[in-house]
């Protein structure tokens, strides 16, 4: 208390983050309570019919629990292991660029696709693989081949969307990983040049080992957030695209689609308070790893 | 590089990898930009020939109907434009002033509850109560929807933000500094406005760009809250264009009219509405290159 009364004008200054985050995250995270009841608009979020776990019968029965969850996490697998390999492989070969216009070039268009909505990049998927007009189908239609329809078959999404995720990102990591790449002391590359390794060598040897610390960091912290899926990019590729929902829908878009489709509360809420759980759990696990690799880079 | 390196390159150098080396960061970055270029060459291109070729890597019949068409009755666009202007200047000075201000509290040694207010935000990126609450808590109870308010307040705030400029003011102004300042009677808020701000102007330029994109590119709050058409910003206008739902009855209207270019006109509204940020982009890239490697060195 005597350090409120004589720093108050400091404790002040925090305030709006303070007031903010009341409003806009905690009592919003005391809603969980909604998983649990018959929600009314009388009854409001905190005063409507206690149903205890009835919401999570429901979900865990429709069916839906296992399929969203195992494609949530089947994809994040896929762009974290994409992503990583991607943004390695591109730092690598960047780093070896001496043309400094040249790479400054490279990395700029590599970044780009990071500054654009996932929006434009639905315009960008229409412009390919729309079945009538798109580029993809007219080079296929003029080397003789049968024309592809996207809309409507699940298995090229499981190649498109990680595709698509590193072309977002790739520009991203690759600045992270090259920044640790410009950290490592030149003088092992010197000593090992001397000593006769071709670049090739150097590459397998030194750049690719001392990478490793800052590669398992960043995939574990990627692993912690395995649970929560990428809602902007699915709901602006797929949208409600019943064809392909058994195949794309994630955790983010059965609640989005519950809530804001169907206005299904308790299913809605049932599935956000499970999906949070479960986040908090693996982000948990996540940071005791991160702990015992690397005291510094832990979250907590 | 710093010189050394490329000094270590060039011993014992192997024409064959460089030409590797080249070719590979050459394709990623053609694949990146490719898109774009059909972006373009189909907003350019005749209707017609959309129809009967399809899109290409460069215009065919090169024509400007489609962006004609969209400023024939500029009303939406334009209404998009300042929504999204608006939102995402108050958004981000509002949000970098009190983010910092924040994050220079929390690094200060001698607040006794430092460490509990970092961690009063930090928890709530760990756990949330997910979507229904949020969304009801803000609609219904709030009163938030069809506001500018929620618009700005929604994308507001990144507590990772806030704890890397904690750590930047930490680190790039020295306690001494404050003391002496303090010493020499200057208030809390003097020291913070003449001291704290200007010092972490590179960080702020950096966390600003970012702040900046993600108020520009933000569609969600809107989808979410806003049914007027005075307050779609341009992302979700495009979303709506391009799913074709619900355009204001104006431009619905024209849009269905039979000789409307339907198919040139969505990409000429992509380039309408991602336009700004590349042409922005080349000027504030090395703030958001050096914003990626702040970040990376966790605080």
């Amino acid at each position: 208390m005597r350090d409120i009364r004589k720093n108050w004008l400091l404790y002040l200054m925090f305030l709006p983050v303070a007031v903010y985050f009341i409003f806009f995250a905690y009592v919003p995270m005391a809603g969980i309570v909604m998983a649990f009841e018959s929600y009314t608009r009388q009854g409001g979020m905190f005063l409507s019919e206690w149903v205890g776990f009835d919401n999570f019968h429901y979900f865990f029965a429709s069916g839906k629990a296992w399929l969203v969850t195992r494609n949530t996490m089947v994809y994040n697998v896929m762009f974290l292991g994409c992503y990583t390999v991607f943004s390695i492989v591109a730092a690598v070969f960047l780093s070896e660029i001496t043309r400094k216009m040249f790479k400054k070039i490279s990395q700029t268009l590599m970044f780009l696709p990071y500054f654009i909505s996932w929006v434009t990049v639905s315009a960008f998927v229409y412009n390919f693989l729309n079945y009538e007009y798109g580029i993809v189908n007219k080079l296929l239609h003029y080397m003789g081949l049968e024309a592809i329809d996207i809309y409507s078959n699940t298995s090229y999404w499981y190649f498109l969307l990680p595709f698509l995720y590193v072309w977002k990102w790739v520009g991203y990591g690759s600045i992270l990983y090259l920044a640790a790449i410009v950290g490592i002391d030149q003088e092992i590359y010197e000593a090992a040049t001397i000593d006769g390794a071709s670049r090739f060598q150097r590459i397998t040897r030194i750049t690719l080992p001392l990478l490793k610390p800052t590669m398992i960091i960043l995939i574990l912290l990627g692993l912690g957030r395995i649970m929560r899926g990428e809602f902007d990019m699915f709901y602006q590729l797929i949208g409600n695209n019943g064809l392909l929902m058994d195949a794309t829908d994630i955790i983010d878009t059965l609640a989005f689609r519950s809530l804001m489709g169907s206005a299904d509360f308790g299913m809605a809420s049932s599935v956000g308070v499970y999906q949070s759980v479960l986040t908090l759990i693996i982000i948990l696990a996540a940071n005791w790893l991160v702990r015992r690799y690397d005291k510094e880079q832990a979250l907590f | 590089m710093s010189k050394t390196a490329t000094a270590g390159n060039k011993l014992n150098s192997s024409p064959l990898f460089t030409a590797v080396s080249y070719a590979i960061v050459s394709i990623i970055s053609l694949v990146c930009l490719i898109p774009f270029i059909v972006l373009l060459a189909g907003a350019f291109s005749s209707e017609s020939a959309v129809l009967r070729d399809g899109y290409w890597f460069w215009p065919r019949e090169f024509s400007l109907k489609a962006f004609q068409y969209i400023f024939r009755y500029p009303g939406d666009v334009l209404s998009a434009y300042k929504v999204s202007l608006i939102i995402t200047v108050v958004g981000t000075t509002i949000s970098l002033f009190v983010s910092t201000m924040a994050a220079y509290v929390i690094g200060r040694k001698e607040l006794k509850h430092r460490n509990k207010l970092s961690f009063f935000l930090f928890f709530t990126t760990l756990f949330s109560g997910g979507l229904a609450p949020y969304y009801i808590w803000l609609s219904r109870n709030l009163h938030l929807s069809n506001t500018y308010a929620v618009l700005i307040l929604g994308p507001m705030f990144n507590v990772m933000y806030i704890l890397i400029l904690r750590s930047f003011i930490k680190n790039s102004v020295p306690e001494p500094l404050i003391e002496s300042a303090r010493i020499d009677g200057a208030g809390e808020l003097r020291i913070f406005l003449q001291m704290v701000l200007p010092l972490s102007k590179p960080a702020l330029a950096s966390i600003g760009v970012f702040t900046a994109l993600a108020y520009w590119n933000d569609w969600w709050t809107a989808m979410m809250f806003t049914s007027r058409d005075n307050l779609i910003p341009l992302q979700y206008l495009l979303y709506k264009m391009l799913s074709s739902i619900n355009l204001s009855a104006a431009m619905a209207q024209h849009v269905t009219n039979l000789d409307a270019p339907k198919e040139t006109f969505k990409l000429a509204m992509t380039v309408i509405a991602t336009g700004p940020i590349l042409l922005v982009f080349p000027f504030a890239q090395k703030y958001f290159v050096s914003g990626v490697t702040i970040g990376a060195v966790k605080g």
